[in-house]
């Protein structure tokens, strides 16, 4: 694996983004809005019911986090993407990069630009909503490293999906948030799901977040075992997608699929 | 040692052969055309070369390394260029260069793609993005792509194929050069017959996936009754079986 390899593919993303209003303005906008509409929600929700339930740190606090785990997840699927709307697979895969320096600078650079959506959510929640991570004390590092995770595994899983299919599935790839928050439990407890739900969340790592984000709002002791269990089954998750991902990487070699990449060859 | 060695290089696609056990060698300082017709296994080829296509057998060695095995230490010596992968349009050409650069271990970036800018003459569209230049431009773009690591192996895929005939002179002039001056080879197709006997040293000529002759491209034509390299590539491509196998 090389560094200088892995720097230049997310470099490549630092120039697009630099280089397009288009690429640089959903950066934050996206969130910024979502920050707005849910800070006035918790706003009103604070209004109508009891004084004594914050929904500031349960609700708009949520959606920080869920939006953080989307943006790292889009953050790594996007980059991907550049390449394949470029048709550049010939160009990078005929080089002496391999597919660790490849995902790797995926990764890389969706750690910047998830980062820069989590800091204008924080200035927003923070000055204007009054949302205070502080209220979730030293839990907030596990809780954004397991969403951290989860959003790598996801975006490289789904890179995967869209290099086996064709460019045409990345339309599979921007619901997959949205799928999957029913299941993650990010506005409710776990238990208001049917069983067969729960048991799908339980496999899902941001579920394990949202069940301790709300067990220290409410003032209990969150539990650290399964923040844990939950980084640890993220991490194993990233080992499954990259699995896949060279899986498939290895199918498209075998079937000369790199060399010719398009939506006409794949669907 | 040769740049180049392909041992028994085979692809299959279910029953379908597209390279059919072909072997052949490419020297330091040399030129070797790749002629063939449309779906005779020019592209393939070079596509297993480069690491993008696995074979269903034979190997495929740069400069003694497996590609199959060291496929990064493989492909550090190695570049291509072709006119159906254009570098990213929406990046600049400098931007372009830089990023290759990075991927293929280039030490001074900056100074390596100065040196080629003004080598291709493309200095001027060093911040302008690569969509908008012309084909040649692009192909100009490519070639200096191709060059960033001085490679031990060039391969040119129809690399003049877009360029007007004072553009493809210049080119074509600029690849000799690198090819006699530098350590490297060159492995070129072409359908520009008339190109190919100028610049290369020597040609096969594939034909559903095998290899049906090998020679000099001056000398070849009249070895097998024909005038011209062009005769002799109708030939091939209408009537292969009228020709020894090489």
């Amino acid at each position: 694996m090389s560094l200088r390899r892995t720097a230049a593919i997310a470099l490549r993303q630092f120039y697009l983004i630099r280089g397009s209003v288009a690429r640089l303005v959903p950066l934050f906008a996206w969130v910024a809005v979502d920050m707005v509409l849910w800070g006035f929600i918790t706003r009103y929700l604070n209004a109508i019911t009891s004084s004594s339930f914050n929904f500031i740190p349960t609700l708009l606090g949520a959606v920080v986090l869920w939006d953080f785990f989307a943006r790292v997840m889009q953050g790594v699927t996007t980059a991907f993407l550049e390449d394949v709307w470029s048709r550049n697979f010939l160009n990078i895969f005929a080089t002496p990069l391999c597919i660790a320096d490849y995902v790797a600078g995926l990764v890389l650079s969706s750690i910047v630009t998830s980062s820069v959506g989590l800091a204008v959510m924080l200035a927003l929640a923070t000055t204007v909503f009054g949302l205070s991570f502080l209220s979730y004390g030293i839990a907030i590092l596990p809780f954004l490293l397991v969403l951290f995770l989860f959003g790598i595994a996801l975006g490289i899983f789904a890179s995967g999906v869209v290099l086996r299919l064709g460019p045409a599935s990345e339309w599979f790839v921007w619901p997959v948030p949205a799928l999957i928050s029913p299941f993650a439990a990010v506005f409710y407890p776990v238990s208001t799901l049917p069983g067969w739900m729960q048991q799908v969340a339980r496999l899902l790592p941001p579920s394990y977040v949202f069940e301790n984000l709300r067990a220290i709002v409410a003032g209990r002791s969150g539990s650290p075992a399964s923040l844990l269990a939950a980084a640890l089954l993220a991490a194993i998750d990233i080992l499954l997608a990259s699995w896949f991902f060279r899986y498939i990487y290895r199918h498209a070699v075998r079937t000369g699929l790199i060399a010719r990449y398009s939506a006409e060859s794949v669907s | 040692m040769p740049v180049l060695s392909v041992a028994g290089l085979r692809k299959t696609y279910g029953s379908t052969v597209a390279v059919d056990g072909i072997s052949f060698e490419v020297d330091r300082n040399e030129i070797v055309g790749l002629l063939g017709p449309n779906g005779a296994g020019k592209t393939t080829t070079i596509n297993m070369i480069l690491g993008v296509l696995q074979p269903s057998a034979g190997t495929i060695s740069i400069e003694d390394l497996d590609v199959a095995t060291h496929r990064s230490q493989a492909l550090a010596r190695a570049n291509f260029a072709a006119v159906y992968a254009p570098l990213p349009g929406n990046l600049t050409v400098a931007q372009n260069l830089r990023i290759f650069a990075m991927i293929y271990g280039v030490r001074d970036v900056a100074a390596r793609v100065d040196e080629l800018l003004a080598e291709f003459d493309i200095a001027r569209f060093r911040d302008v993005k690569c969509g908008i230049l012309s084909s040649g431009e692009q192909t100009r773009v490519s070639l200096a792509k191709a060059m960033l690591n001085k490679p031990h192996l060039l391969l040119l895929d129809e690399p003049t194929a877009s360029l007007d005939p004072a553009a493809a002179r210049d080119i074509r002039a600029l690849i000799r050069a690198c090819a006699r001056g530098g350590v490297g080879g060159v492995l070129w197709t072409s359908h520009n017959m008339h190109e190919v006997e100028q610049v290369c040293d020597r040609v096969l000529f594939l034909s559903h996936g095998s290899i049906l002759l090998e020679g000099d491209p001056r000398t070849l034509p009249r070895e097998h009754g024909k005038e011209t390299l062009e005769d002799l590539f109708i030939t091939v491509a209408r009537e292969p079986l009228t020709l020894d196998r090489a």
